[in-house]
């Protein structure tokens, strides 16, 4: 089957793309960085964290890199300063809504949310803080999930689903009350689903999802497995 | 009288890790020492708060009436203010209390957690506001250095930059936490 091939210019770059491939596909190709937050390679984009938000000329709206597909003729921008304006104010509510406290968490030094707030240049939140009271839910053997580290990405959800296909996690609650929770929102530990694969744990961005036994900057997330992921689902009958 | 930088530092709701780190700049100290006058600091004895400061460091939270009262005084003296390290810049540590209540909190540390003399302070010791807050959320702040704590490498490039006259970028090198 021949592939049809598109012409676009991303930040004033010609580049090509095949039919069906995403603005954040061919960017980064191209080696034209987009900062990014829920999507990760092998998992469905979702486009719910809006870090990925592009400029297309003719298009008023801004619109997510990581869904939205290329075409021909189509003339991206992806720097901004509109653009690095909402994706500083996006990582600054984030940082708002929950209790991120970088010095005394585990995921301090390998945490893409703090990775994030450096790249688009967060040196304080304008915003006011939130300080909601959050659980931590440490009934599994392994592994814990702190909760108020959580930036609902659902790179959590979406890897138990569509990789390891058990489908403990999901969210629960909308807006400001949205959680991620196992099973029928009952301990970790009870989840009769749970594989304990521990996939969620290394998919998750933040210090959320941790292995037990880690102090402050000790938990490296481990993603060298994801390029098999994407294999994993071509290779599927 | 001399043309040096007039440089406080203030100490409030943190750990002094961010002083600690001031000093380990070790010989720079020397280099600094040339360009600026210390006027106030936790490390000297400075009993009130200096009139015409160039620079004010602020350390830590603002998480009682004291803080509160030493943000506004020296903000009121000093031409640039700088939030120094996370505490200053947003809450960090400190903050870990405001999902709670003051009364919980007093309750916690002299009440339940203590063996004998069980009762809340009410006078010399400065009551707690509210919240322990970031410092740019009481009174302008110019510059923004975080880090628990910044690292001394850091910290002297920004002071270099500020002595220079030129306005520091610190997030090109820093980080939170």
């Amino acid at each position: 089957m021949s592939e049809s091939i598109l012409t676009l210019s991303i930040d004033g770059k010609d580049v090509s793309a095949v039919a069906g491939q995403t603005i954040l596909e061919v960017a980064r190709e191209n080696g034209i960085a987009i900062p990014t937050l829920c999507y990760l390679q092998g998992l469905t984009p979702v486009g719910a964290c809006r870090m990925c938000l592009v400029e297309v000329k003719g298009v008023p709206k801004l619109l997510p890199a990581c869904v939205t597909r290329a075409a021909e003729g189509m003339e991206v921008t992806t720097q901004t300063p509109r653009l690095q304006e909402y994706r500083r104010t996006i990582v600054e509510l984030l940082f708002a809504e929950r209790n991120h406290v970088c010095a005394v968490c585990v995921s301090n030094n390998h945490c893409e949310l703090q990775d994030l707030a450096r790249r688009v240049g967060m040196n304080h939140v304008r915003v006011p803080y939130r300080y909601p009271r959050l659980g931590v839910d440490a009934t599994h053997p392994r592994f814990a999930v702190d909760h108020n580290r959580c930036v609902l990405c659902g790179r959590c959800v979406r890897v138990c689903d569509e990789i390891e296909g058990a489908h403990t996690w999901d969210f629960m609650g909308r807006g400001i009350e949205c959680r991620v929770i196992t099973d029928m929102n009952q301990p970790w530990g009870s989840s009769e689903t749970c594989t304990s694969c521990g996939k969620c744990v290394h998919v998750c961005p933040t210090g959320t999802l941790t292995e037990k036994g880690r102090a402050a900057a000790e938990m490296k997330k481990r993603l060298q497995f994801l390029p098999y992921l994407t294999l994993m689902r071509e290779a599927r009958p | 009288m001399s043309n040096k930088i007039r440089l406080a530092t203030v100490w409030l709701d943190g750990c002094s890790g961010c002083h600690m780190s001031f000093l380990d700049m070790d010989e720079r100290l020397l280099e600094l020492a040339d360009k600026i006058e210390l006027v106030s600091s936790p490390i000297m004895d400075a009993k009130d708060v200096p009139p015409n400061i160039d620079l004010t460091l602020i350390e830590g939270a603002v998480s009682s009436e004291e803080d509160l009262h030493k943000a506004l005084a020296f903000r009121k003296n000093s031409k640039l203010v700088m939030a120094f390290g996370d505490c200053a810049v947003t809450g960090n540590v400190p903050s870990m209390r405001n999902m709670f209540d003051v009364d919980e909190v007093y309750n916690r540390a002299y009440v339940e957690t203590a063996d004998t003399q069980k009762q809340v302070p009410r006078s010399v010791v400065p009551a707690l506001l509210a919240r322990a807050r970031p410092v740019h959320e009481v009174i302008h702040v110019d510059v923004h250095l975080p880090g628990c704590p910044p690292n001394a490498d850091i910290i002297f490039y920004v002071l270099s930059e500020l002595i220079a006259g030129r306005m520091p970028d610190p997030m090109k090198i820093g980080k939170f936490g």
